[in-house]
């Protein structure tokens, strides 16, 4: 319906220092993601999956290149702007949860909210909303440390989704989980992608997780390697 | 506003860690306030003793006075001037000699002060200075007595010598001992009533020092007499005091210092071991200066948290000491200053307003210090977890 792409990605290059000289982990990038993709970058460790989704993350910057990320250009954002951005729009999962371990389930998803400045009535609502689409309404008082690896996922899930951002960049998000939690957080992102036409992109490179996407890049050593659209019905 | 509430919200989900660095806190607080309480009740109840027993309202002293040389008391001694006795309350004049005597056959060496017996500004108790005729009449304090070994009725010999140097001796009769706080009229004096020891060293209507009344203002001086007034005459007090302090400065230093350790520990571990959590703020929106915020205020809750329980627990405590007082298992000669056998500590406001601002302001300072390492931290690193 909306072909105005979200992410556009142009000629990007990412250089880190390494000894006395430097190390390219991405080298010239051209992507174009529109809304409301489920896709996954896919490809063996060490390709550059990380280094590209924190750019689209804004949480580092391009060497060469442009990101523009919902029409804001990632290498000019100033530290406030990013955060701005990061706030309002951009939802973070990562492989190793990283949930607040002293807060509590409902908390750790009312976070963004606070940071939000939303008014407590409506984050209370917001939050149980969120935690019902990840069917955790059950565990709002628990800590992480009393949940299971896929709970503490899909609590993670819920504080990404809870302030219904454009997109969500999932780094790895099934590599700490086993089969059956793994297809359940899957489906349960699939799903949210479906009702809120969220954009999903996920760095992986798990079978189950490429099972999913509706489209595949194939990132090798810096390159795209391969961009495939997948017809679902 | 936000970063207070996740600052506590932080802080208290931390707890065991959190409530260990607040109480060691809040034990610093509670000693710094009851050492400089019970310093500041000394302070005033020492004060106050001697003003009760021996300076009144200041005193005139002969020119020549010198409490720390006794050798000067020879030389330190005139006719009262007249203008002083005829007030509505009248000074008293002491007049001070050296003397020796002989109780139970051990030779004592003794301030003798001449007091008028019907005065009314100090607390001496000068009416039981009465005798029969021929006798003369003495009173001293309880650690005198026991010094001397004397009790009311005993008779003892006093030799002294009068204005021409010639040796004299007479009995003296104790006819009341009085307990006081102050060793600076009790160890090693004898009174008896000012005419006899004028009669005694053949200096009458003469005095070496005069006790003016309360609130009778600023004495006017003269070439022979200079007026010492309550800053001079507490001088003393106040630097022995103010050492006696220094001991529990010490103290509280140390716990001030323990506990900022504490806190400053907490921080550099938090920072190092909340990485991920770091690098989390920033992706969740936090700009870097805001994570600084947050941890910083953190730290500097510890001391708010620590000023409340503190209050718990302090404010009993610290009330019913001032209210009951605290025993002081020593004799009060052997601090060679007034002190009571119970103090009352004083806690004023300023006291307990100010030790808390201190301390919160160097929690911040330390637990600021460790914290500007994040606004550094790359949040990709952090992320990772990658940061030594
Ligand atoms: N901050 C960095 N400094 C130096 N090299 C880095 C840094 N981040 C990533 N790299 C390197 O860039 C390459 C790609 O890393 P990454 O994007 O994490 O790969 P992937 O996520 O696909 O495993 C790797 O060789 C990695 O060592
Ligand atoms: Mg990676």
């Amino acid at each position: 319906m909306n072909n105005e792409p979200v992410i556009r990605i142009k000629d990007l290059k990412k250089h880190f220092p390494s000894g006395s000289g430097r190390f390219t982990a991405l080298n010239g990038i051209d992507l174009l993601f529109s809304k409301g993709e489920f896709t996954g970058i896919i490809g063996p460790s060490g390709s550059g999956k990380t280094t590209l989704l924190n750019i689209i993350g804004t949480l580092d910057t391009p060497s060469e290149g442009e990101a523009l990320i919902l029409g804001r250009s990632a290498g000019s954002l100033s530290a406030k702007e990013s955060a701005a951005l990061r706030k309002s729009q951009l939802g973070f999962i990562f492989q190793t949860y990283n949930l607040f371990p002293v807060y509590t389930v409902f908390e750790n998803v009312e976070f963004p909210l606070l940071l939000q400045g939303v008014e407590s009535s409506q984050r209370r609502k917001m939050v149980l909303d969120a935690l019902e689409w990840v069917g955790l309404t059950d565990k709002i008082r628990s800590r992480p440390a009393q949940l299971s690896g896929g709970e503490s996922q899909r609590v993670a899930i819920a504080r990404a989704m809870v302030k219904r951002p454009a997109i969500v960049l999932a780094d790895e998000p099934t590599a700490n989980l086993d089969a059956k939690n793994s297809h359940n957080i899957l489906q349960t992102m699939e799903k949210l992608n479906r009702e809120l036409r969220t954009t999903f992109i996920f760095a992986t490179h798990d079978e189950k997780v490429i099972g999913y996407v509706r489209r595949k890049i194939f990132l090798f050593d810096g390159k795209v390697a391969g961009d495939e659209i997948i017809n679902k019905n | 506003m936000l970063s207070f509430k996740l600052a506590l919200r932080n802080l208290l989900g931390a707890g065991l860690r959190t409530w260990l660095n607040v109480v060691v806190l809040s034990f610093s607080f509670i000693i710094i306030i009851w050492t400089k309480g019970i310093l500041e009740g000394w302070d005033r109840q020492a004060k106050a003793d001697m003003i009760k027993w021996e300076i009144g309202g200041g005193q005139f002293w002969h020119v020549n006075y010198d409490p720390y040389d006794p050798l000067t008391l020879d030389e330190s001694h005139d006719r009262i001037p007249a203008g002083l006795i005829s007030s509505v309350q009248p000074p008293v004049p002491v007049l001070i000699t050296q003397g020796t005597i002989y109780p139970g056959g051990r030779m004592l060496s003794v301030l003798v002060k001449g007091i008028p017996p019907e005065q009314k500004i100090l607390a001496l108790p000068t009416a039981k200075m009465v005798s029969a005729d021929g006798e003369i009449a003495a009173i001293i304090g309880k650690a005198m007595a026991e010094n001397a070994k004397l009790d009311t009725g005993d008779y003892v010999t006093l030799r002294w010598r009068d204005r021409n140097g010639t040796f004299d001796a007479r009995e003296l009769k104790i006819t009341g001992i009085f307990d006081t706080n102050v060793p600076t009229v009790d160890v090693g004096q004898i009174w008896i009533p000012l005419a006899e020891l004028q009669d005694m060293m053949l200096l009458p209507d003469e005095a070496t020092l005069i006790v003016t009344p309360e609130n009778a203002g600023p004495g006017e001086a003269t070439e022979e007499w200079v007026f010492r007034d309550h800053e001079f005459l507490l001088a003393d007090i106040e630097s022995i005091i103010r050492a006696k302090g220094s001991v529990g400065i010490i103290v509280w230093l140390i716990l001030l210092m323990m506990a900022m350790l504490a806190v400053f520990d907490t921080q550099v571990l938090s920072i190092f071991r909340r990485q991920k959590e770091i690098g989390t703020c920033v992706a969740l929106g936090m700009t870097r200066g805001q994570v600084v915020k947050l941890f910083t205020m953190e730290g500097a809750l510890h001391s708010v948290l620590a000023a409340i329980v503190g209050a718990i627990y302090g404010i009993p405590l610290l009330f019913l000491q001032s209210v009951r007082g605290i025993k002081i298992p020593l004799e009060s000669s052997d601090f060679g200053l007034a002190m009571a056998e119970k103090l009352y500590p004083v806690y004023s406001a300023a006291l307990v307003a100010g030790t808390i601002l201190i301390v919160m302001i160097v929690t911040t300072i330390v637990s600021y210090w460790p914290s500007r390492k994040i606004a550094k931290l790359n949040p990709t690193e952090a992320l990772r977890g990658r940061i030594q």
